[in-house]
C-alpha cells in the first residue's frame, strides 16, 4: 500500500509553510487524551433522549408523557409546547426557517424528534423514553425526489426562506410545492446547437442516500450562565451557531458563548445547527446544563447526503468537440432544508462539467420529500454531479469512437476561457490535473486485460467544484511579551489539519518554529468570527485571514523596534523589545486579520455571473480494477488521486487529505446505502450500513498535488479537503464498462448490480425480486 | 435502576475498585470513574473498536464489555501507554506516519497493535491489514496506518537486535 506525493513543492523561506509539520495535536491523539466534547461532564448535568416519529408523515394528535416522566429519576419530559415557553417560534435552519426544534403538531420523517426525555442518568433517559406514547393520523408521504418535484402531497404548507440570502427571497410564503429552490443556467443556445450536432447523446443517473457517519457521534451540551448561555458542541460552524441561536431567543449575540473542541469527524454532517438548539432551549428551560449526545443510528436521523437524479443530453460535432449539453438535476433533500438549496446553486452550477461548452442549459432543484433531512457532506453535492457527467462523458466517447482521454482533452476548459456561468477560468488545472493522471496511470501504455473469468478495465475520470461565496473570516495573532505566539480563529479543525495549516502560516510570516506557534480552539467569546469549516474554504478564506494577521502583527513590532530607535533589521529578539518598551515582560502586540473575497451573485434569470467564484478546486481518479464475471465482484487493484490544491502548506497533511477523501468516497461508491422502508431507515447501523475498512480499500492508491499557484491564496495555497472525492465513482464504472462492457448508472455499484448487468447484456437477465 | 456493587481490578498497573452497576459497560466505568477517555464509544456495538482497552492482554470492545466482568483482572488502556511524556514506539511510529486525522479513532488502532506487534513481530502488509479489520477509521487513514505499524514494526525490531549485540 504505498501513497506517494511527488516532493516538488517548494519550501517558503522561513521553512515553515511547505514542511512536512505533524499535527500539533499529535500527542494528545496518540495517548487518548484529546478533549473532544464528547469528554465533557458539568456538575447538574441531565442527558436527553430523544423519542422519535414513528411515521414519515403525519399529524401530532397526542402525546402521552406521564408514564415516562413517573419513572424514577426522570427529571422531566419536554415536548414542543415546554420549548414555545423559551423559544415561542421555534424554527431553525441556515436556508429556511423550516425545522422546528421539536416536531410541532406534525411530523415530516421517521426518525425526527417529537419529544425528550431528561435525566440525570443516561439509561434512566433512555428507557423511560421507551414508556412515551405518541398517536399519529398518518398522511400520504412521498420520497423520490423527482415524483416529488411534482406531487400533490406536500412535505411544507409554505416555503420559509431564511432571509439571509437574496437569491432565496422570492420563494417566501410560496405554498402547494416541494420544490425549495430553482436554479436556472443559459448560455448560448442549447436546443438550437443540439438541431445542429452530429450525434446526440442523453443519459440519466443516480445517486443513493448515504450519511457521514462523523466517529464522534453529534452531541452538543447548553449549559445556563449568569450571563446568558454556553454551548459547548461539536460544530463546524460556531460563530453560525452563535448568531442563529441569538435570533431564536431575540438576545444579543454576546449573551451566548459557542465553544469547540476537535472534532471526531465532521463531513459536513456538524454544520450550521443541528442539536444545538435543543441542547440551549432545554438548558434554560430546566436551569440545568443539559447534554444531548446521539448515538451512530440516531445521526441517521439528523443529515444525511443528497440522493439525486441526473438526466443529461449533449450534442457533439463531427471532430468529437462538445457543442450543446443539457443538465437537469433533481436533488432529494428529505424534510427540512438545511443547506440543500445553497448546494442545488453552488454546486449546480457546474453540473456541466470541466468542459468548455458553448451552449449550456441547466436546470438544478432542491425538493423536499417525507426521509431524513440531507445537506453538505464532503464536496457539496459535487461528487453526484461529476458520477453523472464523467460517466456520461465516458459514454459519449466510446460512443463516437473516441479514446476517453483524449476526447476529454479536446474539450477540457483551460485557463483564460469562460466557464459556462460565464466567469474566466483563472488558477484552474485542470488540463494538468487530466494529464499527470493519465500519466500516472500509464494510460498510453499496454494494459493486462485478463483472462478467464477475471476481466481487468482501466476508467478515468475528472471534476470541479467552485468554493463557496462570498464568506467572510477573521483572525488575530497575538505576540506576547516573551515572544511566544498564539493564533485566535474560529476555524474548527475536525482532522483535516487546520490547526497546523494556520500555526505554519503564523510562523511562516513572524520566522518562528510552527510547533510553538498556539491555537485556541474556536469560542465565540474569544475568537473572531469565521462563516464555517466547510467546503474546503478554510485554507483559503481563513489562511488569507491569519496570513494578514500575522503580518499585522510584524508591522506592529517593526513599527514598536522604530518607536524606540532600533534601526531597521537590527533582529533584536521580540522579548527585549517588549522588555525595551514596558521595563519588564509585559504588554503584548495584536495583529488583525479580515477576509472577504470579491464575488457577484449569478443573475436570477440566467444563472451568469463573471466571478462565481475565489478559487476553484480539482481533482481526477483513475483506476485498475478486476471484475469477476461470475459473481460481478469488483476488486479496485490500483488508484490513483491527482488534485490542484495550488500550492500545499504541508504536503503531508495534503496527501492524507487526499486519500482520506478517496478511501470515503470509495465507500459511497462500492457499499453504502442507506436502505428506507416507507420511510425508515433499515440499515441505521455500521453493521448493516457498511463504511470501508482497511481490507475493502485498493491496495495500491497513489495520491498526487499538481505543481499549481493560486495566486489569491495564502503562500498559493487552496482548499484540498474534498478535491479527491470528485472522480472515484465515475472512474469505477468507467473501468468496469471497459473491463466487462456494461454500464453501471446508479450508485453504489455492488456485485449484484454489475452482475445483473453483465447478464442482461448476455441476453439472460436475473428476475427481480 | 439496579443496585450498585463494588468490584477491584488493577487499572494501567494500579490496584482501584468502583461503584458500578449491573449494566456499566467498560468506558462508562473507564470515563466516569476515572477519567479516562482514550476508550470512547462510536457505533456502541462492537464494530469500529474506538473502545478498545485490554483485559488480562486481550483486546475487548470496552462499549459492550461488562464492567462486572472486570473484577479481579488486569485491564490497561491507551493512557498506560506513553511513560513520562514519551511516547511508545507505536504511538510514535502513528505519528510519523501521519496515521490519523480526527483521532478518534486512534487509540483503538494502537491498541491492536500494540498487541499485534507483540503477537507478529515482522508482521507482513496482509497480516496487518486482517488483524486490524475489526476497527474502522472514518477518516481513512487506512494507508497511512499500514505504514505506521511497519514503521513501527521495523524500529521494534533493530531495538530487539541492539539490545541483543
Ligand atoms: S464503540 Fe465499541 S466497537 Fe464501536
Ligand atoms: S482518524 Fe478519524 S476516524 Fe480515524
Amino acid at each position: 500500500m504505498s501513497v506517494t506525493l511527488l516532493k516538488t513543492h517548494p519550501l517558503m523561506p522561513n521553512g515553515q509553510v511547505g514542511r512536512d509539520v505533524p499535527r500539533l495535536e499529535s500527542m494528545a491523539k496518540v495517548t487518548g487524551r484529546e478533549d473532544y466534547t464528547h469528554n465533557l461532564r458539568l456538575p447538574g448535568m441531565l442527558h436527553a433522549k430523544i423519542v422519535r416519529s414513528t411515521v414519515a408523515h403525519g399529524r401530532i394528535l397526542s402525546i402521552h408523557t406521564e408514564e415516562a416522566a413517573a419513572v424514577p429519576g426522570v427529571h422531566s419530559v419536554v415536548t414542543c409546547a415546554d420549548i414555545r415557553t423559551i423559544i415561542p417560534e421555534p424554527y431553525f435552519g441556515p436556508a429556511f426557517h423550516d425545522q422546528p426544534i421539536l416536531a410541532d403538531g406534525k411530523v415530516r420523517y421517521v426518525g425526527e424528534a417529537v419529544c425528550v426525555v431528561l435525566s440525570h442518568d443516561p439509561h434512566i433517559a433512555d428507557a423511560a423514553a421507551q414508556l412515551v406514547l405518541v398517536d399519529y393520523e398518518e398522511l400520504p408521504a412521498v420520497y423520490d425526489e423527482v415524483e416529488a418535484a411534482t406531487s400533490n402531497v406536500y412535505v411544507h404548507e409554505t416555503l420559509k426562506p431564511a432571509g439571509t440570502f437574496p437569491d432565496l427571497k422570492h420563494l417566501e410564503g410560496k405554498r402547494d410545492t416541494n420544490v425549495a429552490l430553482d436554479y436556472r443556467l443559459i448560455r448560448g443556445d442549447a436546443e438550437a446547437a443540439f438541431a445542429q450536432a452530429a450525434h446526440v447523446f442523453e443519459h440519466d443517473f443516480t445517486t443513493q442516500q448515504v450519511m457521514h457517519t462523523p466517529f464522534e457521534p453529534m452531541i452538543s451540551v447548553g449549559e445556563p450562565t449568569s450571563t446568558g448561555l454556553t454551548i459547548y458542541t461539536a460544530s463546524q460552524s460556531p460563530s453560525f451557531v452563535r448568531i442563529e441561536m441569538a435570533r431564536l431567543l431575540k438576545w444579543p449575540e454576546n449573551r451566548i458563548r459557542v465553544k469547540t473542541s476537535h472534532l471526531g469527524g465532521g463531513f459536513g454532517a456538524k454544520l450550521y445547527i443541528k442539536l444545538e438548539a435543543l441542547a440551549a432551549a432545554l438548558a434554560l428551560y430546566t436551569g440545568r446544563p443539559v447534554r444531548v449526545a446521539l448515538t451512530m443510528e440516531e445521526q441517521f436521523y439528523t443529515i444525511t447526503k443528497h440522493a439525486t437524479t441526473f438526466r443529461i443530453k449533449s450534442g457533439v460535432d463531427t471532430d468529437g468537440k462538445v457543442i450543446a449539453r443539457r443538465c437537469d438535476v433533481w436533488w432529494n433533500g428529505g424534510a427540512y432544508a438545511d443547506i440543500g438549496p445553497r448546494v442545488t446553486q453552488k454546486s449546480g452550477f457546474t453540473a456541466a462539467g470541466p468542459y468548455d461548452i458553448d451552449n449550456v442549459y441547466l436546470e438544478s432543484v432542491a425538493v423536499y420529500t417525507n426521509r431524513p433531512p440531507a445537506g453538505a457532506l464532503r464536496g457539496f453535492g459535487i461528487p453526484q454531479l461529476v458520477w453523472a457527467y464523467e460517466s456520461h462523458t465516458d459514454l459519449i466517447a466510446r460512443g463516437i469512437g473516441m479514446d476517453p482521454v483524449e476526447f476529454r482533452r479536446k474539450n477540457i476548459l483551460r485557463d483564460g476561457r469562460p466557464h459556462a456561468t460565464g466567469t474566466v477560468m483563472k488558477d484552474a488545472a485542470i488540463p494538468e490535473v487530466l494529464e499527470r493522471t493519465a500519466e500516472r496511470i500509464g494510460w498510453d501504455k499496454a494494459f493486462d486485460r485478463g483472462t478467464g473469468t477475471i476481466r481487468r478495465g482501466r476508467g478515468i475520470a475528472i471534476g470541479f467544484k467552485a468554493s463557496i461565496s462570498p464568506t467572510t473570516s477573521v483572525a488575530i495573532v497575538n505576540v506576547s511579551a516573551d515572544g511566544s505566539v498564539t493564533l485566535y480563529s474560529s476555524t474548527v479543525d475536525m482532522g483535516q489539519g487546520s490547526d497546523t495549516a494556520m500555526a505554519q502560516i503564523v510562523a511562516e510570516v513572524l520566522n518562528v518554529p510552527t510547533e510553538g506557534v498556539c491555537v485556541v480552539r474556536p469560542d465565540t467569546d474569544v475568537t473572531p468570527y469565521d462563516m464555517a469549516t466547510l467546503g474546503s474554504r478554510s485554507t483559503f478564506h481563513m489562511g488569507n485571514a491569519v496570513r494578514l494577521a500575522a503580518e499585522d502583527a510584524k508591522k506592529k513590532l517593526d513599527d514598536l523596534a522604530a518607536e524606540l530607535g532600533l534601526p531597521e533589521r537590527s533582529n533584536i529578539p521580540v522579548d527585549q523589545l517588549f522588555k525595551k518598551r514596558y521595563g519588564m515582560q509585559a504588554g503584548n502586540v495584536i495583529g488583525i486579520g479580515s477576509f472577504i473575497p470579491t464575488y457577484k451573485s449569478p443573475d436570477h434569470d440566467t444563472g451568469l455571473s463573471d466571478n462565481v467564484t475565489p478559487f476553484w478546486m480539482i481533482g481526477a481518479t483513475a483506476v485498475e480494477i478486476e471484475v469477476d464475471t461470475e459473481t460481478g465482484h469488483v476488486t479496485v487493484t490500483r488508484m490513483v488521486n491527482v488534485c490542484d490544491v495550488g500550492t500545499p502548506l504541508n504536503p503531508k497533511v495534503v496527501e492524507t487529505q487526499i486519500s482520506g477523501a478517496a478511501v470515503m468516497q470509495y465507500g459511497f461508491t462500492m457499499s453504502e446505502k442507506m436502505e428506507l422502508d416507507a420511510g425508515q431507515v433499515t440499515n441505521a447501523s455500521l453493521a448493516d450500513y457498511k463504511i470501508p475498512s482497511i481490507l475493502d480499500i485498493p491496495p495500491l492508491m497513489e495520491s498526487e498535488a499538481v505543481v499549481a499557484t493560486q495566486h489569491s491564496g495564502p503562500f498559493g495555497a487552496k482548499g484540498v479537503g474534498e478535491s479527491a472525492t470528485f472522480g472515484v465513482s465515475p472512474a469505477i464504472a468507467n473501468a468496469i464498462e471497459d473491463a466487462v462492457g456494461v454500464r453501471i448508472t446508479s450508485l453504489p455499484i455492488t456485485p449484484e448490480a454489475v452482475y445483473r448487468a453483465m447478464r442482461a447484456a448476455a441476453n439472460q437477465p436475473l428476475e427481480d425480486f | 435502576m439496579a443496585d450498585l456493587s463494588t468490584i477491584s481490578f488493577t487499572l494501567n498497573g494500579r490496584p482501584v475498585t468502583a461503584r458500578i452497576a449491573p449494566h456499566h459497560t467498560v468506558v462508562e466505568v473507564l470515563q466516569n470513574e476515572f477519567g479516562l477517555f482514550g476508550a470512547r464509544e462510536s457505533c456502541g456495538q462492537g464494530l469500529c473498536g474506538c473502545c478498545t482497552v485490554r483485559v488480562d492482554g486481550d483486546p475487548v470492545s470496552g462499549c459492550l464489555f461488562l464492567a462486572a466482568f472486570l473484577e479481579g483482572t488486569r485491564v490497561d488502556t491507551v493512557e498506560s501507554l506513553a511513560r513520562g511524556g514519551v511516547p511508545s514506539v507505536v504511538q510514535q511510529a502513528f505519528i510519523e506516519a501521519g496515521a490519523f486525522q480526527c483521532g478518534f479513532c486512534t487509540p483503538g488502532f494502537i491498541m491492536m497493535t500494540e498487541r499485534l506487534l507483540e503477537e507478529h513481530p515482522d508482521p507482513d502488509e496482509d497480516l496487518i491489514r486482517h488483524y486490524l479489520s475489526g476497527n474502522l477509521c472514518r477518516c481513512g487513514t487506512y494507508p497511512e496506518i499500514v505504514a505506521a505499524v511497519q514503521l513501527a514494526a521495523r524500529r521494534k525490531s533493530e531495538a530487539r537486535l541492539d539490545k541483543a549485540s
